[in-house]
């Protein structure tokens, strides 16, 4: 069954479930013209309110991922295409509607040392916020919520409140942002690298408090990542993001375990394993690593945008975009698919030889 | 040829060197820095040893002292009112340790460059923009007495080394990719053929799959070049995939050295276990990860006795007052911290007081 651009869906959900947030082909560019940069191509991604789920979207730096998610959060309106919540559009919401969304979407994003202003105690984030969105009555009651949001993200309240932002790790000040959007009891938390910055042993207690969110309160969490090995930790749902595009959508266990999309593949194998058993070997190497390769042949959008760099590469990859196909509970947007005897890359024949990314360009010098 | 990242055979390129002195031996090295809120200890009595032809990872936190360890190795740490102490012994021909931190800063000159190059981190993005690469690869081997036209001939050579065509010699910066970049800054650091590269980072901020190449590189270069690597990263599974031995270093001191695969299998300190089990793996247990709590001490005040003592889930009454030494653990079964029995095999070095031989005398 085959699909195109528009019915990109991650969630599915019954009929009637309310789309809670919602990419409708969306498409942003920079700039004019000939030079514009693409940065989201027809990127549609539903997030029901019912029942909450972790949806990693994952790709390489300037794939795309953050302008996505900066559109979700009404930071980014697309140049084509809907960013709805509850089936409004986000960049034409009235004073009230816009109060309640900023309260249901909450952000975390990349840096946990810019976000916070050294001149203020740590306090201060919360003060804003309860008193932005009159979450408090009493001082007392006020103290009461802060506390109880550093514990549901495993603080003690002494160990923060009074304190300044350059007194907290990094992985405290991350969890102090997860405690404010705690707070207001969002229904969904964007968090653009929300770890990319920690240390190891701190990402883990991260993404454990995400988790603990969507099983205790129903939090849904849209997790922006380059890290493919925390969006399988995560488990939910994952959109793989490729030059502006979704690529691969699907179950992130399975698309982990068995990848459809050619460059999902590469992006697995380029991972490095923790286990020193499970080395790299020349004869598994992607004959894609670099990235520059082609990138000149035929310049057009109007073709697969992995075509130069792709082992299964055919002719018509060149000459239309390959709509989403449907495989099993994944999609790809891979041509290798309209073959309905096709339903894994160990079916498909490789065209260009396996020759790794040293000796391909040693041999082009 | 075909670049293979896999285990190096033991003893088929050491008997190049002429003496057995290891290429770089760090012997309780501190790096101490008067600040107005007190001293700072970064490094604070840190050792490692470094062979001939081998590739060595540091790994640990942010803020457990790894680059100011590896800048004390290339004696180039600016910062005022520095106090260093220790030994760092380097011999590029495996005779008569020159000590670095005793020669004068003409001499170290000399050496850096010539013996030791040093990939500082985030250094793809200090090439000059408004220079060809081609003389910014040229600018280093002239400085160091080579001549310019010899210089100029050498340029293909290199770049050919980390897999670039020659024609990038004629680009500007802008024009490469981070990967490329990253790649000429490592034709920089072997112009002159050193003994010893020591990197610092050089993948963070790369895109996975560029990552791979760089480590593919530096791999291939460690074989065709007969050159010792120190690499310094937080990501374990850079080490994994490249190092034969790793450091683990935590509040300014090595905690931990083994061969990779033993310490990645089997962690002898409950620190290096903490970070073994907060990665996830592809395939792997989906287990939910412990992490490590709390954040590392602040460097102008190490808690006493073991540094990890806040942190280390079989803290014991020792811990908190005696300091643990690195010291090598005798080899044989023992019974690991969780009640499992485990195999030791040797030349396994760690600071804890779970093994007896880490507590000094008179400790207990």
């Amino acid at each position: 069954m085959s699909t195109n651009g528009t019915s990109t869906r991650v969630a599915t959900a019954g009929k009637e479930a309310q789309p809670l947030l919602e990419l409708r082909d969306v498409t942003t560019t920079f700039g004019h013209s000939a030079d514009a940069t693409v940065a989201n191509d027809r990127v549609s991604l539903r997030i029901d309110e019912q029942p909450p789920r972790l949806v990693s979207i994952v790709g390489e730096s300037g794939s795309g991922k953050t302008t996505a998610a900066r559109s979700l959060l009404g930071l980014q309106p697309p140049t084509s295409g809907l960013a709805l919540w509850r089936g409004k559009d986000i960049y034409k919401l009235s004073r009230q509607e816009r109060m309640t969304f900023r309260r249901e979407v909450q952000v975390v994003f990349q840096d946990p040392y810019g976000i916070f202003n050294p001149y203020y105690p740590i306090n201060r984030v919360f003060d804003i916020t309860i008193k932005k969105f009159k979450l408090a009555s009493s001082k007392q009651q006020k103290q009461e919520l802060i506390e109880e949001a550093l514990k549901a993200v495993n603080l003690r309240p002494p160990d923060v409140l009074g304190r300044f932002p350059h007194q907290l790790s990094g992985g405290e000040r991350q969890r102090v942002m997860l405690a404010r959007a705690y707070l207001l009891k969002p229904k969904v938390i964007v968090a653009d690298e929300a770890i990319s910055m920690l240390d190891v042993a701190v990402r883990a207690v991260i993404m454990n408090i995400l988790m603990d969110f969507k099983e205790q309160l129903g939090i849904s969490t849209i997790f922006i990542t380059h890290d493919l090995s925390a969006a399988y930790y995560l488990g939910g749902d994952i959109m793989v993001m490729q030059r502006g595009r979704a690529v691969e959508l699907g179950p992130s266990i399975s698309v982990m375990e068995d990848p459809k999309h050619p460059y999902t593949k590469l992006l697995l194998e380029s991972i490095p394993s923790p286990d020193p058993d499970k080395r790299w070997d020349a004869a598994e190497m992607p004959a894609s690593g670099l990235s520059m390769g082609g990138a000149n042949r035929r310049f057009s959008r109007d073709r697969c945008l992995f075509a130069e760099r792709c082992p299964f590469v055919m002719e018509h990859c060149w000459e239309r975009r390959p709509p989403l196909i449907q495989i099993g509970e994944q999609q790809a947007a891979c041509v290798l698919y309209e073959n309905p005897q096709t339903t894994s890359l160990d079916d498909a024949t490789m065209t260009t030889p396996h020759v790794s990314g040293i000796e391909r360009e040693m041999v082009a010098s | 040829m075909v670049t293979t990242i896999q285990e190096p055979q033991p003893g088929t390129r050491r008997a190049q060197t002429a003496g057995n002195a290891p290429l770089l031996e760090i012997r309780n090295l501190d790096v101490h820095f008067n600040t107005p809120r007190g001293v700072a200890r970064v490094v604070d009595g840190a050792n490692l040893i470094l062979h001939h032809n081998e590739i060595v990872g540091i790994a640990g936190e942010s803020g457990s002292g790894k680059t100011t360890l590896v800048e004390a190795i290339l004696q180039i740490i600016r910062f005022p009112n520095r106090v260093t102490h220790g030994q760092v012994l380097f011999s590029p021909d495996g005779r008569d340790p020159i000590d670095l931190m005793q020669i004068s800063a003409r001499d170290m000159r000399r050496l850096r460059g010539q013996h030791i190059a040093y990939v500082p981190q985030g250094s793809m993005n200090s090439l000059n923009p408004v220079v060809r690469i081609g003389e910014q690869i040229v600018e280093g081997m002239v400085d160091h007495g080579i001549s310019e036209r010899r210089a100029r001939a050498k340029v293909p050579e290199l770049l050919a080394k980390v897999g670039l065509e020659p024609m990038v010699a004629k680009l500007y910066p802008h024009e490469l990719s981070g990967g490329m970049k990253q790649r000429v800054i490592i034709a920089i650091a072997i112009a002159m053929e050193p003994a010893l590269i020591v990197a610092d980072e050089p993948t963070t901020a790369l895109d996975v799959n560029v990552q791979r190449l760089i480590l593919e590189t530096l791999h291939h270069l460690r074989d065709e070049l007969n050159v010792a690597i120190l690499i310094v990263s937080h990501d374990l599974p850079v080490h994994a995939q490249l190092v034969e031995r790793i450091g683990i270093m935590y509040a300014g001191q090595i905690v931990e050295t083994g061969d990779i695969r033993s310490t990645v299998k089997l962690p002898l300190h409950p620190y290096t276990e903490g970070l073994m089990g907060a990665i996830p793996s592809i395939g792997g247990s989906r287990d939910r990860l412990q992490g490590i709590e709390g954040a590392t001490p602040s460097p102008l005040n190490w808690p006493d006795g073991c540094r990890f003592h806040n942190r280390c889930p079989h803290v014991m009454d020792i811990c908190r007052s005696v300091q643990p030494l690195l010291a090598e653990i005798e080899p044989g079964k023992r019974k690991a911290p969780d009640g499992e029995t485990v195999e030791v095999i040797p030349g396994r070095v760690v600071a804890c007081h779970l093994y007896p031989e880490s507590t000094p005398e008179g400790g207990r």
